[in-house]
């Protein structure tokens, strides 16, 4: 029996305090095991404005490369209390921060690991379908070889890679359009 | 492992990224194809949240305040299914909507309509095992929202769902049906023909409650495993 899939709509501006209580995510409660990090991701329109109602998804590995999910069988460690989903709306910087640890690498399909890795949901008033990207870290082990980004452009892989503040924060710019344009996938 | 774990959407089901009716969509929208995704694992897993605890009343948003809402009390069920129209069990729901004047609980909701001090507009559940849901809440108003010159939405509830996967996940819309406002609504318009209806909800008249409350029906369909074994 085949039905239609339930097309999608825009989250619309209205979510806060509905869908999302914070701008500030926290996923890894004391004693998970990682790298701690802190991701600062900004949200901008097509002319670079930021863009302050979006709603920012984030889904992510444990620091062992193990997703918490069914269909991850293979036998590495879970970590009590990190399912590795956080949410965060944009504050009125257009910024979602997340605090959580460094994902560990995940295989590839067809062989080889993939370098670590956050994947990104968008939503925001004006975007009518869920937008995914992925968030990369600058200088990690793996970039080169990776699977995924070399499926892209080299010119717009910077697009998804996060570069490191003084004070240790990734941050990541989401362009929605424009010359900056940030890469999308169809996942 | 398969590289389409889940089947890609065909054409005509989803909004274009950019429908210019929608005047929030230019400022917003890709001008690039996105990149097509073989499915790893960072695809085919994704947030469950069956560790997410709900309280009882969440999936009642007339009885979260002091006191009842104001507004025609509705039941709002269906089914989480996929497209081979088997069960999406245990699926968190979220939905969220304006009180029955039309007004958002939200700092940004400027509308000149009253808010209901009874009324917050936000709901979760966890579907059954045979993907089942059910809310009661009050009918949603139309309200005004500047898009175009006498632009108004039509009543309408949000609803949020992640399905088995980050591929699965899906922002969408609830209508009611026959609503003369779809007509003109560039949001639900934004859905090719044959798709949006899709998004109407059925009038329901064996789940309505004599004396109590009418009901509606709104399954929601999530896209489909392929029948491809994963090993």
């Amino acid at each position: 029996m085949s039905r239609g899939l339930t097309p999608s709509q825009t989250v619309g501006p209205f979510y806060w305090g509905t869908l999302v209580k914070t701008c500030h995510a926290e996923l890894a409660p004391p004693g998970v095991a990682g790298e701690r990090i802190a991701l600062a991701l900004s949200l901008h329109d097509v002319e670079g404005a930021i863009v302050p109602d979006g709603v920012l998804e984030i889904w992510q590995a444990n620091s062992h490369g193990r997703y918490n999910h069914p269909d991850d069988r293979r036998n590495l460690p879970l970590d009590e209390g990190f399912e590795g989903f956080g949410r965060a709306g944009t504050d009125a910087k257009g910024v979602a921060r997340f605090a959580t640890v460094k994902p560990g690498r995940v295989p590839w399909p067809a062989g080889g690991l993939q370098a670590a890795h956050v994947n990104v949901s968008v939503f925001a008033r004006g975007v009518l379908n869920r937008l995914a990207t992925r968030l990369y870290f600058d200088g990690d082990a793996g970039l080169a070889d990776d699977p995924v980004l070399n499926l892209v452009e080299p010119a717009r892989r910077s697009t998804l890679i996060a570069r490191r503040d003084g004070d240790g924060v990734w941050h990541l710019p989401i362009h929605l359009g424009g010359p900056k344009e940030t890469v999308f996938f169809d996942v | 492992m398969n590289e389409e774990t889940y089947r890609r959407p065909s054409a005509g089901q989803h909004p274009p990224n950019r429908f210019d009716a929608y005047k929030s969509t230019p400022g917003r929208s890709p001008g690039k194809p996105a990149v097509v995704l073989p499915h790893s694992l960072s695809e085919i897993t994704g947030p469950l949240l069956q560790a997410e605890r709900l309280d009882g009343l969440e999936n009642d948003l007339t009885r979260q305040r002091m006191a009842e809402p104001l507004g025609e009390r509705i039941i709002v069920h269906g089914r989480v299914l996929d497209e081979d129209g088997r069960a999406v069990p245990n699926a968190l729901v979220e939905i969220w909507q304006c009180n029955a004047a039309g007004r958002y609980h939200h700092p940004g909701d400027q509308h000149d309509a009253p808010l209901d001090p009874n009324f917050y507009g936000g709901g979760r559940t966890r579907a059954d095992a045979e993907g089942g849901y059910r809310f009661v809440t009050i009918k949603p108003g139309a309200y005004p929202w500047k898009n175009h010159h006498n632009a108004w939405r039509p009543a309408h509830i949000h609803f949020s769902l992640f399905g088995p996967a980050f591929a699965t996940r899906q922002i969408t819309q609830m209508y009611f049906p026959n609503d003369p406002l779809l007509a003109f609504d560039p949001i639900y318009k934004s859905v090719p023909e044959g798709a949006r209806e899709r998004l109407q909800a059925a009038f329901d008249m064996d789940s309505t409650q004599p004396e109590w409350a009418l009901a509606y029906r709104f399954d929601i369909v999530l896209r489909g495993r392929n029948a491809t074994p994963m090993e």
